[in-house]
């Protein structure tokens, strides 16, 4: 399996041997073999749950391999210690970065990098060598900045100065394009292309296609904890990656024509400040009967505010949203579910369910003011778990009880659950925020199945996404969210992966284009 | 050593939790005993003794316990929405304060026994029920922590006390003591038992801790509130109105404080001193945690914590060991039920 | 009015403010050190007075000053480590385990007084710290006796302050320290283990909360007596708010404190017909209005309260 791919004369700089981790009754790597050779960029591909986080979490000494091996440069790492991975030249950035907010880039990218002991830091010698990493690198940032004033494109880049501060030869990155547009990605390859070509070795973990075959020399990919395949990028195509990253064809289902009918949601103008994260600055929109409108955007852009507006989480400060024509009654949770929106949260164990409260309890929560389950401020508890058992059969959520705490169910019947809550309300307008975010194929193509058909029995969907794919597969007509304004609508059809990138980047002249032109289509 | 959260905590492990945790406490408190020179078997066996063992003692650890079952409920409920009402103490004593001030209306005292019971419990309810609000509107409306002010207004509160007795509530006939004017006969409840101290209080609190479950378990209220606790995010989705759930359980919370401290003057002591209560308030958090928040169980952590005080009194005299022994105790099965609790969701990994 | 003024201009109030706030110094900064790494510590008041109690029994029976302080801090570092295993390596509530460990360490501390003097009469007093007059500096008007002629121990807690702020932001312990109460993820990823410097830091902290106790029994009121502590502790929490967790602000906020103290202590003896209650509860409700004011500005530090386990998100 670890047959070198390339001739003679190349240094080998990281070796996995027969690494296996177990965590309780699941194999979460199963004897993965893995290396790297110097100046080389290997993709690590493979699903969520594939072991890929696992395998570099051991790598990097926060987890103990139960059986394998680490070397670097030929010297085996001394298990469960990140401090020697880190002295042999390790670096790792991480998808949710480990920075902290409130310190400036320079004690972020100093922390633990002097003798913890010594009675003073050396600022200036530090500040000198970060000045002279990111000339080298072309990575600039302002060391006296606050973490916490800093866009997520400035953010990585901290992350990977902190790697080459450590002096890092082998670097990791975990879903780098995670947050980044798709410009903001190109531009970080080049700097990945170029830190490869200087010595460095990079391993970048994705379960992105395209960034997989434009970033790297060398595909590895892991399913259910093995590696099933190692191929070299120049002589595979997306097609042979996707299908042994899956393991079989999975098909998303297909999505029939649009029949658009009235206007069920317009959202007029809406601005609202401060709370729950990106201000919105005027989001104005249409949601019609029967169609789905897909929301992209960079996250950390609007998404989540823009979720909770719908959702009645929060009432904006100014603008206003109508159902059918008519401004709601109150903007709240209540008032939203009333003018019959259903709702599915971006964040399913944050929001969505109640972990430790019992399925029963979890389906009615949001529905507790009705007659059907409520009498006189008393819980109609039989009615509850009647509703409930229909639901988890309709549903075909696996492994709950009616009377069992949902933190146990897997992600895709957590969020079959809250599917299931939502649908059997019969909504007429649904917002989705990242439905799929963390499923696997099979449970992603259920629940676009079930969003399709509840468009086309004359729905309104409004689907926020990061994931593109999903964007692209679902809706009917799509714009971008970028500093808490929408941009112009485009049909689903004229998008290709470069007009999304602008939009997504906040170039709106072409979609302004497409959309006047449909608007003229329209009109005659 | 790593800990790995267990799939499913079983029903028999939650319910040992408290009692491997009170055994723990003892046998931490049983060196305590015997580093101080006695031998600790003896020691719990004079507790028990004192606490059991005659008519006398019977009566009075369950005098002792009516006062811990409320306001271990009040705790209960507050911690079950995760409010940190830490405040018992002073939502007691205003509860106590609150009913003499109210005997003093002309209407009161002459009013049938039913009626001025009732009334004066609603006042205690009420009055511990406000000092609780305010904590819980800064902490809506500013964001700050209710431990802390929760804390720092049991102080405040006591301040208040000793300012009332010494001035407007002062009894011109206590001799200088600085006490309050007694509630009137009419309010006083009836006692349970001849010759002891036992009052109905008892079977109040013990009729509120069933109404406090049925409340938790079966209301649209009781839902909301145990949502909130769980997961204040996830509640706030499904659109339970957290402010207003919150503001209710701190009535509630509150009120079963105040209630506590109204019910100990009209069924014990007749009127208020500084000294009305050794730190009831503080005890029911320990008795709270050790019921895991179930008001059912509030009862019966009440119950151990009273044999504690009531026995070690008794055990102190015939041994010379500080009766703090049984504070000591109670404190550490706090703890202990901690470390039970952790057991029975992680289980141990080498 | 001109009672007022007369106390503002007294040397003997001025006086009474550094020594009114040593504790709330000491207390102060041992909150603050825990909180930076992450850790509320709601064991102060009872650390507080089982502090008091051992430092007052330490030279009670025999010991020295500052053997009584050693005991002090060495037994806070002792609940310190208690609630550092409860609430880093058990991930446990902080609040329930702090109040828990305030109950504990208070009740403790009782039965060892009461077992060290049985009988219940005036409690016995030991010889306590004498104020130490900084030759030169202590005959300037005015300030001399205001700030140079105090007890060692509050000496020991203005310059345990300097330490700490150049500690916190000078060496790179400080910054693990820091980093470890806004993002224990990062400081594990740059291979310091934050469950090590979580523990650590806590027992440093309790061990300043252990000397808080003790200069009550052994620079203030030179005895012990049950419930002596009196909210200091709690007071000390919200200060840390006050502080925005910086040790600068920790000592501002402390005197500013000590000052409103002092001043309603002697504002008792010339007001008349107010009860001297509502003087008593002023600090604890000043307290509360800090805590309203910085409640907005507060940059707590963002994994306050927040248990680490590796491999945890």
């Amino acid at each position: 399996m670890s047959r070198p791919l390339r001739g003679a004369g190349v240094t080998r700089v990281l070796e996995l041997d027969g690494i296996t981790k177990r965590f309780g009754s699941t194999l979460a790597n199963d004897n993965v073999s893995l290396h790297l050779e110097r100046g080389e960029v290997v993709a690590l591909l493979g699903e969520n749950g594939a072991g890929k986080t696992t395998l570099m979490s051991i790598l990097f000494g926060h987890y103990t391999a139960d059986a394998g091996e680490v070397r670097v440069e030929g010297q085996a790492l001394p298990p469960g210690k990140s401090r020697a991975a880190i002295r042999a030249g390790v670096g790792m950035v991480h998808q949710h970065f480990a920075l902290a907010a409130n310190l400036t880039v320079l004690e972020n990218v100093m922390t633990g990098t002097e003798p913890l002991w010594r009675p003073r830091s050396d600022r200036s010698a530090a500040r000198r060598r970060l000045a002279d990493l990111s000339e080298r690198f072309g990575l600039p940032v302002d060391p006296e900045a606050r973490v916490a004033d800093l866009s997520v494109g400035e953010r990585q880049r901290v992350e990977i100065l902190k790697a080459l501060y450590n002096e890092a030869r082998i670097l990791i990155l975990d879903e780098p394009t995670a947050v980044l547009t798709t410009q903001q990605a190109e531009r970080l390859f080049a700097t990945l292309r170029e830190m490869a070509a200087k010595g460095l070795s990079i391993i970048s973990i994705s379960h992105k296609l395209n960034e997989v075959m434009s970033a790297s020399d060398r595909v590895v990919v892991l399913r259910g904890g093995r590696v099933v395949a190692e191929r070299r990028t120049r002589e595979t195509t997306k097609e042979e990656l996707a299908e042994l990253m899956v393991g079989r064809a999975v098909e998303r289902p297909k999505r029939p024509p649009a029949h658009p009918g009235e206007v069920l949601l317009e959202a007029r103008d809406i601005h609202l400040s401060g709370r729950g994260g990106t201000a919105l600055n005027g989001v104005t929109f249409r949601l019609r009967a029967g169609e789905t409108l897909g929301i992209i955007g960079v996250s950390g852009n609007g998404q989540t505010t823009l979720a909770g507006v719908v959702s009645g989480l929060y009432p904006p400060d100014g603008g206003s949203l109508e159902i059918r024509g008519a401004p709601l009654a109150r903007h709240d949770v209540a008032g939203v579910i009333d003018a019959g929106i259903g709702r599915i949260p971006e964040d399913r164990h944050a929001e969505g369910v109640l972990g430790d409260m019992a399925t029963w309890e979890n389906v009615v929560l949001e529905r507790l003011w009705s007659p059907e389950f409520s009498r006189r401020g008393i819980v109609r508890r039989g009615a509850a778990r009647a509703a409930t058992a229909r639901l988890l059969s309709d549903y075909d959520v696996r492994g709950a009880q009616v009377d069992g705490r949902v933190r146990l169910l897997s992600g895709g019947n957590m969020q079959k659950l809250i599917l299931g809550r939502v649908m059997e309300a019969d909504p007429s307008i649904i917002v989705a925020a990242q439905p799929s975010r963390g499923l696997d194929e099979g449970a992603i193509a259920g629940v676009h199945r079930r969003l399709i058909e509840a468009r086309d029995r004359g729905a309104g969907i409004l689907l926020i996404s990061e994931d593109l794919d999903e964007v692209i597969a679902l809706s009917d007509r799509i714009r971008a969210i970028v500093g808490g304004r929408l941009s112009p609508a485009i049909p689903a059809e004229r998008a290709d992966a470069r007009l999304l990138g602008l939009m997504m980047a906040g170039d709106w002249a072409t979609a302004a284009e497409i959309e006047r032109q449909e608007e003229a289509a329209h009109a005659l | 050593m790593r800990f790995e959260r267990r799939e499913q905590s079983s029903v028999a492990l939650t319910v040992m939790a408290p009692v491997a945790a009170i055994l723990a406490a003892l046998v931490m408190a049983g060196v305590l005993i015997a580093i101080a020179g006695a031998n600790a078997f003896e020691a719990y066996g004079l507790i028990l003794r004192g606490a059991f063992g005659s008519r006398l003692g019977i009566t009075e650890t369950l005098t002792r316990a009516t006062p811990l079952i409320l306001t271990g409920l009040a705790a209960a409920v507050a911690f079950r929405a995760r409010l940190w009402n830490i405040g018992g103490e002073g939502q007691l004593y205003m509860g106590a304060l609150a009913i003499t001030a109210f005997g003093l209306l002309p209407g009161i005292a002459g009013a049938p026994a039913p009626v001025a019971i009732l009334a004066c419990l609603i006042v205690g309810a009420l009055a511990g029920a406000a000092l609780l609000l305010g904590p819980v509107f800064l902490k809506l409306r500013f964001g700050v922590d209710e431990v802390v002010t929760t804390l720092l207004l049991n102080f405040v509160a006591i301040l208040f006390v000793s300012m009332m007795i010494e001035g407007p509530l002062r009894d011109p006939l206590a001799f200088g003591w600085p006490q309050s004017v007694p509630v009137p006969d009419a309010a006083l409840l009836p006692q349970l038992v001849e010759r002891s101290r036992l009052h109905a209080g008892l079977l109040i609190a013990l009729l509120l801790a069933v109404a406090v479950w049925w409340v938790q378990s079966r209301t649209v209220f009781g839902m909301h509130s145990r949502a909130t606790g769980l997961n204040a995010r996830a509640a706030a989705f499904a659109g339970v109105p957290l402010g207003r759930t919150l503001a209710m359980v701190a009535c509630l919370s509150g009120g079963l404080a105040g209630l506590a401290g109204a019910i100990e003057v009209m069924g014990v002591k007749g009127y208020v001193t500084t000294d009305l209560s050794p730190s009831f308030g503080y005890s029911g958090i320990v008795i709270a945690m050790l019921a895991n928040l179930n008001p059912i169980g509030v009862i019966g952590a009440a119950l151990f914590s009273a044999v504690m005080f009531v026995g070690a009194d008794s055990m102190s005299r015939a041994l010379g060991i500080p009766s703090y022994i049984a504070d000591v105790t109670v404190a550490l099965s706090l703890l202990t039920m901690l470390v039970a609790l952790f057991l029975t969701q992680y289980r141990i990994r080498r | 009015m001109s009672a007022v003024l007369d106390i503002l201009a007294s040397v003997g109030m001025w006086e009474a403010v550094l020594r009114i706030a040593t504790p709330f110094i000491l207390g102060t900064l041992g909150v603050l050190l825990c909180e930076r790494v992450g850790v509320l510590n709601l064991g102060i008041e009872g650390i507080m007075t089982f502090g008091a109690m051992i430092g007052w029994l330490t030279v009670y029976s025999g010991g020295s000053l500052w053997a009584g302080l050693a005991a002090a801090a060495l037994c806070g570092a002792m609940f310190g480590l208690l609630h550092a295993s409860m609430t880093v390596n058990l991930g446990l509530s902080q609040h329930v385990t702090g109040l828990g460990i305030t109950l504990f360490a208070s009740s403790f501390s009782y039965y060892v007084f009461r077992l060290a003097v049985p009988t219940s009469t005036s409690p016995p007093t030991v010889e306590p710290f004498r104020p130490l007059a900084i030759p030169g500096l202590s005959d300037i008007p005015f300030l001399g006796p205001v700030l140079f002629n105090q007890t060692a121990p509050t000496y020991l807690a203005l310059a345990l302050v300097v330490v700490l702020a150049w500690v916190l932001y000078r060496t790179p312990l400080g910054l693990a320290i820091r980093m470890t109460g806004e993002n224990p993820h990062a400081v594990d990823a740059q291979g310091i283990d934050p469950i090590w410097l979580r523990i650590g830091t806590i027992m440093a902290g309790s061990a300043l909360m252990g000397l808080a106790g003790a200069f009550l029994t052994l620079a203030a009121f030179n005895s012990f007596f049950p419930t002596m502590v009196q909210g200091r502790g709690w007071i000390c929490i919200a200060l840390v708010v006050f502080a925005l967790w910086r040790p600068g602000r920790a000592l501002i906020g402390a005197i500013l404190f000590a000052f409103f103290d002092a001043f309603q202590l002697r504002l008792q003896t010339v007001v008349d017909g107010v009860p001297y209650q509502l003087f008593l509860m002023l600090p604890y409700l000043l307290s509360i209005l800090a805590l309203v004011v910085m409640a907005r500005k507060a940059r707590v530090p963002q994994a306050l309260m927040q248990p680490y386990r590796r491999g945890e998100r």
